[in-house]
């Protein structure tokens, strides 16, 4: 029944792995042999629980996609005006990084750097860097600097707080309210929009099926 | 869909961090100086020092913990007038405005889980070095809870920068980021590193040894 559903795509022939592989698990370090995983099936580690593996739908060409839409959500959310504050007839407009410019103006330029980070840098390496690994990979090529560009994703993904930002935005309006007027802009959406864009597209990412085609041992 | 693979000589066996890939350790070998053959990352068996790493960064976070509260994390100067605000104070200024829902989100965020994230790493570590066999399982979640939820500690730093935005350009009233904001940004980094260092499978190693 589930090895019909693994249909044969002709181009950036997304095939599955071939079953019995043997991976540890990373979090209680139990050796398991990862058998035939369905498309959307998950496997588990038997001891701890943690998640082994997870077989995703037309992963590459899923995971492609969202980052693509991804760049440009982000090129919106750092081209366009942010947030704009109406207060007793004057205007200030801001965008994603006036935060930023002004911290570091103000003598904080540890704090600045942090903000910098979190909500522009990190999430534009995480798109950069998964266009850059699975775009190649789409039509069937390797090119050099795959393997390490994949790596450096996995450590930059935990420093993206996209999500933690919009709160933050939350609270400040809150504490804006009855002081001014708060005039949301188009950069704001495309943030907002990015949040969800990003969040399915690493999670439909298939890391071991990607390492198996730009690793240096296959 | 899996099958516990004890058969196939497992003593050996170390899975790379950054890619998963299983390699076989020559026998005695635990920090192995090797890299990974597929993503060239140096393996180890178990994160370098981790217990050593993780206890100084928790310390760290614990001493700046204490004046990231008590500094100011922003001031506000308008007409003339200063005043500061503090973690603790600028989520009462929430619960004074009716935002309770809001006012809880940042208490939790900037007060509880930073305090949380770190007795729950000194216990994780403390049951480690003990050489507990207590509910791994347990154990092992409450370390994904604490991986997952220190982000969360960012959202003040955020509301500073977006008021330091906004209102810092404004003829009547400028924002400035605070001494505590800096200290403060020291927590959640040092926290997020604390989590990052310490390693999960030594929660296994004791319960491993118990089961022969």
């Amino acid at each position: 029944m589930f090895k019909s559903e693994i249909t044969q795509t002709p181009m950036g022939a997304e095939r599955a792995i071939p079953p019995g592989w043997l991976t540890l698990c990373h979090a209680c370090d139990l050796p398991s042999r990862i058998g035939d995983v369905p498309a959307g099936g998950i496997a588990r580690c038997p001891r701890c629980g943690s998640v082994l593996y997870r077989r995703i739908r037309d992963s590459l060409d899923r995971t492609l996609a969202l980052a693509l839409a991804g760049l440009f959500l982000f090129i919106a959310a750092n081209a366009f005006p942010f947030l704009a504050l109406k207060m007793q007839g004057n205007v200030t407009h801001t965008t994603l990084s006036t935060g930023v410019q002004a911290l570091y103006e103000q003598g904080t330029p540890l704090v600045a750097s942090l903000v910098l980070l979190t909500t522009i840098v990190a999430p534009l390496l995480q798109i950069a860097s998964l266009i850059f690994v699975l775009a190649p990979l789409r039509f069937g090529l390797r090119i050099p600097g795959q393997a390490g560009v994949f790596r450096l994703l996995r450590r930059v993904q935990p420093w993206s707080m996209m999500e933690v930002f919009v709160l933050g935005i939350l609270v400040s309006l809150v504490k804006l309210l009855g002081m001014a007027q708060i005039v949301p802009g188009i950069a704001l959406w495309s943030f907002v929009l990015l949040i969800p864009i990003l969040a399915a597209a690493s999670s439909s990412l298939d890391a071991e099926w990607v390492w198996r085609r730009v690793g240096l041992a296959r | 869909m899996t099958s516990n693979a004890a058969t196939v000589g497992t003593e050996n066996l170390v899975s790379c961090h950054d890619c998963g890939f299983v390699v076989r350790l020559a026998r005695g070998e635990h920090h192995a100086a090797a890299h990974c053959p597929r993503c060239r990352a140096p393996v180890h068996r178990r994160k370098p020092d981790s217990l050593n790493r993780t206890w100084a960064l928790v310390i760290t976070a614990a001493l700046l913990y204490v004046p990231a509260n008590l500094f100011p994390v922003m001031k506000v100067i308008s007409l003339g007038q200063a005043q500061s605000d503090t973690i603790l104070s600028g989520a009462i200024y929430l619960l004074v405005h009716g935002m309770w829902p809001l006012a809880l989100i940042v208490f939790f965020a900037s007060v509880v889980v930073p305090l949380l994230k770190l007795i729950a790493l000194a216990f994780l570590l403390i049951s480690v070095q003990k050489g507990s066999r207590w509910r791994p399982v347990e154990r092992t979640r409450l370390y994904h809870i604490v991986e997952a939820v220190g982000r969360w500690s960012m959202t003040d730093i955020y509301v500073v920068t977006i008021l330091v935005a906004l209102v810092s350009l404004g003829n009547l009233a400028t924002i400035e980021a605070g001494v505590g904001a800096i200290y403060f940004a020291g927590v959640v980094v040092s926290t997020m590193l604390a989590a990052e260092s310490f390693d999960p499978r030594l929660i296994w190693d004791r319960a491993r040894e118990s089961n022969g």
